[in-house]
């Protein structure tokens, strides 16, 4: 085990940060960047400039670095990816909403596209020409997700969708989605399954937006009604879309868990930073033992977080699928940002009421880890659901006693009739 | 030893839940939160109606004469439907503050008006709980100057009750001349928290300079009591939605609340509040019949309310799923009162320190 960077990295690194230096400003130490999680964030000028920072970044090679060459990565290793990762993000960058289509659509279609799908549709996504959504849960079919029902039926070359999607982050401005249906309702509930890429423009698509508890709208329902995709957007053989959502599944924990959250040196630079303005006791709270311990505590296990996710994507950078330990990271690090974002509201006292930049401290940054925590435990799959995965899959628990095994879908009580 | 309510106390009970459950439904909680006055003129001339807006206030000066145990009843009420309505700071901490200090004239000038509901007081308080740089107020020559930073209930106003330093309590009209309020956007926009700053204002001592600190702390006791019952309330409330939806969402072909997991989730909730229920009656007790205690407990119910009732929050919200994170189920109107009223008058942490000072543990 090393952890310094070899020669190859440190020059790689240095040339990161040169290329960054002359594109991007580098963010003062000093100074709270703004952070904002699951709100509204999809004004067109948003859109706009993530779009041109992806495509910058894709010019000079940096937009998806461990991606070939040939659909505009770099060609490069995991152990790359993560120095450029830890470098811009010291740096003020536009905010990131190509998540789903990079971190999730992205491998997906690397792991069960053809080649020529690969070669349509990776260097658009990763140019952030065309967005990417999710649009896998169902009001009916949420944790359990293989109980869709959105139909798609075979017509010639073309398939017919009917149906309704339902939480689909930034539909609204997505191009492009990939989409979980039921092809076959006489096959077992995980078999009936057919995984698509979706023109989000195609007629017949009608999107949305739901209201959020924070006030913006960044999610929506999606109605799917006779709308056509053509065969060769299948991934994957026609019932394997279970398989296919799982690739999808696993990469959204990892990304959920790790995307999501401030890195541990930034919830250390922004505890410091409040702690040193708040008091208590009439001396700063910095100086107060059990804040110190407390942050000291909350850093700690952060670190192991983070620690643990360069642990992960190291060795998928060995070729191994990522494993139980995506909700290992999930899990945790919602419990933990909660206590974060309980522990910055308290060393503010009243002010940490306040909600919106204007705030006195961190320009409000601990409120808006606290009013968005819940859909972080929520989405990609619940606090529940992780610890299921974790309790069967990893330790082999046995699952509880299910009904809706190796019958047809349609012989399923309840099931035909949702 | 009798624990619980007396026949009055539940016949108020239940008629102050009838009125909350039928007069404050979510759809208008949705209007006046995007109003964040914190007030609803019908609510609060149903709560006039009602007899408890003088609750603590003595039959002589108009008011209903009842005791602290009845108002932690009202509270916990409005909390239960999280109610706009500026009580915890009229009808609760005014009167305590105007009793402990006011002389008889301010007494017959104000409580009259606010058991009718012609009077809304804001507080400001804060500076005592949680001072910080440039903020605070003074007194002198009549005139009142500085910054009341976190006024309870001070939007809807029409006087404010002002703690100069520790120990003085001073009256301030709204609209006097040099008095400027701007409402803070708190997480939670149920009530209308303001701050005020104050530039040569009118003001009126209530008591005497520099000899109130017990009734300013009696005050605080009064507030952070009620505002455990206002948690208590809420926390109930989300509660009985997370069992409520529990038991009808399905999903894996079974309702959701069949699941181990969640069913544990939902009894952990319950066990934990339960007990919170003995702790604020005995708290609202103790502020009127057992004064050695008054402060410790008010310490002790706020910190343990504020505690138990942000995982229940959370939790209730991960029970909805996303549904849980729609504003359509509005959940969050109850998640961020909670995240509010778990900070005013004291976070836990810093309440809690003063209750171990209380207890000698350290030395002030
Ligand atoms: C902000 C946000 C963004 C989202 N974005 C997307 C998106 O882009 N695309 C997309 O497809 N989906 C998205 N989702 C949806 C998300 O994946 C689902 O909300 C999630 O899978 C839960 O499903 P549900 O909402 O139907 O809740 P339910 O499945 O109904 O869950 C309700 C409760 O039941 C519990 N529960 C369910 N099953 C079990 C069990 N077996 N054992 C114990 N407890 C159980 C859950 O843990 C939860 O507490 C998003 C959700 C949120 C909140």
């Amino acid at each position: 085990m090393d952890f310094n960077d070899t020669p190859e990295e440190a020059a790689f690194r240095a040339e990161v940060r040169g290329w960054l230096d002359a594109n991007a400003t580098r963010i003062d130490p000093n100074e709270t960047g703004s952070y904002e999680m699951f709100s509204e964030n999809d004004g067109d000028d948003v859109v706009k400039q993530a779009q041109a920072w992806q495509a910058k970044k894709a010019d000079a090679g940096w937009a998806c670095i461990t991606w070939p060459k040939e659909y505009g990565g770099r060609g490069g290793t995991i152990m790359e990816n993560i120095i450029f990762s830890q470098e811009e993000r010291n740096y003020h960058t536009p905010q990131n909403i190509f998540g789903i289509g990079l971190g999730m659509a992205g491998p997906t279609v690397m792991a069960h596209g053809t080649p020529e799908q690969k070669a349509k549709y990776l260097p658009s996504l990763l140019r952030g020409e065309r967005i990417w959504c999710q649009l896998f849960s169902e009001p009916a079919a949420g944790s359990d997700l293989a109980g869709l029902t959105t139909r798609a039926e075979r017509d010639g070359d073309d398939w017919i969708i009917n149906g309704q999607k339902v939480w689909t982050s930034g539909a609204h401005y997505s191009k492009t989605g990939i989409i979980v249906t039921r092809s076959d309702f006489n096959a077992p509930k995980h078999k009936g399954l057919t995984y698509f890429i979706v023109d989000m423009e195609a007629e017949g698509v009608d999107v949305r937006p739901i209201k959020q508890m924070t006030g913006g709208a960044n999610f929506n329902e999606v109605f799917f009604t006779n709308v056509r995709i053509p065969d060769a957007d299948r991934l994957d053989e026609v019932g394997n879309g279970w398989a296919v959502s799982i690739t999808t599944l696993m990469n959204e924990r990892m990304s959920i868990g790790s995307g999501f959250a401030l890195g541990p040196d930034r919830i250390f630079e922004e505890f410091n930073r409040l702690a040193q303005n708040t008091y208590v006791d009439g001396i700063p709270a910095v100086e107060n033992h059990a804040v110190r311990a407390k942050i000291a505590e909350l850093y700690s296990r952060m670190k192991a977080m983070e620690l643990t996710s360069n642990r992960v994507l190291s060795s998928i950078s060995q070729g191994k699928a990522p494993g139980t330990e995506s909700a290992v990271i999930k899990l945790a690090m919602g419990a933990l940002n909660q206590e974060i974002a309980a522990f910055g509201m308290e060393l503010q006292g009243n002010l940490g009421t306040e909600h919106g930049p204007q705030s006195v401290f961190n320009n409000g940054l601990f409120q808006e880890v606290y009013l968005g925590i819940p859909a972080m435990r929520i989405a990609g799959g619940s606090d529940e659901v992780q610890r299921n995965v974790i309790a069967e899959r990893e330790l082999g628990i046995p699952q509880e006693t299910r009904v809706d095994k190796g019958i047809p879908f349609k012989d399923i009580p309840s099931a035909a009739s949702r | 030893m009798e624990f619980g309510y007396s026949e009055e106390q539940k016949m108020l009970d239940e008629s102050i839940r009838r009125f909350v459950n039928s007069e404050v439904p979510l759809d208008r909680i949705r209007e006046l939160v995007l109003e964040g006055t914190g007030y609803d003129e019908k609510i609060w001339s149903g709560l006039a109606e009602l007899g408890v807006l003088g609750v603590l206030i003595p039959e002589e000066f108009g008011g209903a004469g009842m005791g602290f145990l009845d108002a932690t009843i009202i509270q916990e009420s409005l909390g239960y439907v999280v109610a706009p309505a500026p009580f915890l700071g009229t009808s609760i901490m005014a009167p305590t503050a105007i009793l402990a200090a006011g002389s008889d004239d301010q007494k017959n000038k104000w409580l009259p008006e606010i058991s009718s509901g012609n009077l809304k007081v804001g507080l400001g308080l804060t500076e005592v709980t949680g001072a910080r740089e440039n903020a605070g107020v003074s007194f002198s020559g009549g005139k009142a100057n500085g910054k009341a930073m976190f006024v309870i209930d001070g939007e809807c106003a029409d006087g404010y009750i002002l703690a100069a330093g520790k120990d003085t309590l001073v009256w301030v009209a709204a609209g006097a001349a040099g008095l400027t309020k701007t409402r803070l956007n708190t997480v939670d926009n149920t009530r209308g928290v303001v701050e005020l700053v104050l530039d040569g204002v009118e003001a009126e001592l209530i008591g005497t300079q520099g000899g109130e600190a017990a009734a300013v702390q009696k005050t605080v006791d009064a507030g952070r009591t009620a505002l455990a019952a206002d948690l208590l309330g809420t926390s109930q409330r989300m509660l009985e939605r997370a069992v409520e939806y529990a038991k009808e969402r399905k999903q894996f072909n079974r309702v959701i609340a069949s699941f181990q997991g969640l069913k544990h989730t939902c009894a952990d909730m319950a066990a934990n509040l339960e007990p919170c229920r003995a702790m604020v009656w005995y708290a609202a007790h103790c502020q009127q019949e057992i004064a050695d205690e008054a402060t410790l407990l008010a310490c002790q119910v706020k910190s343990h309310l504020s505690e138990v009732s942000t995982p229940i929050a959370n939790d209730t919200t991960l029970v909805h799923g996303g549904m849980g994170f729609t504003d359509l189920m509005g959940l969050h109107f109850w998640f961020k009162r909670i995240g509010l009223s778990r900070q005013l008058l004291g976070s836990p942490e810093a309440v809690r320190e003063e209750a171990a000072v209380l207890q000698g543990w350290v030395a002030a």
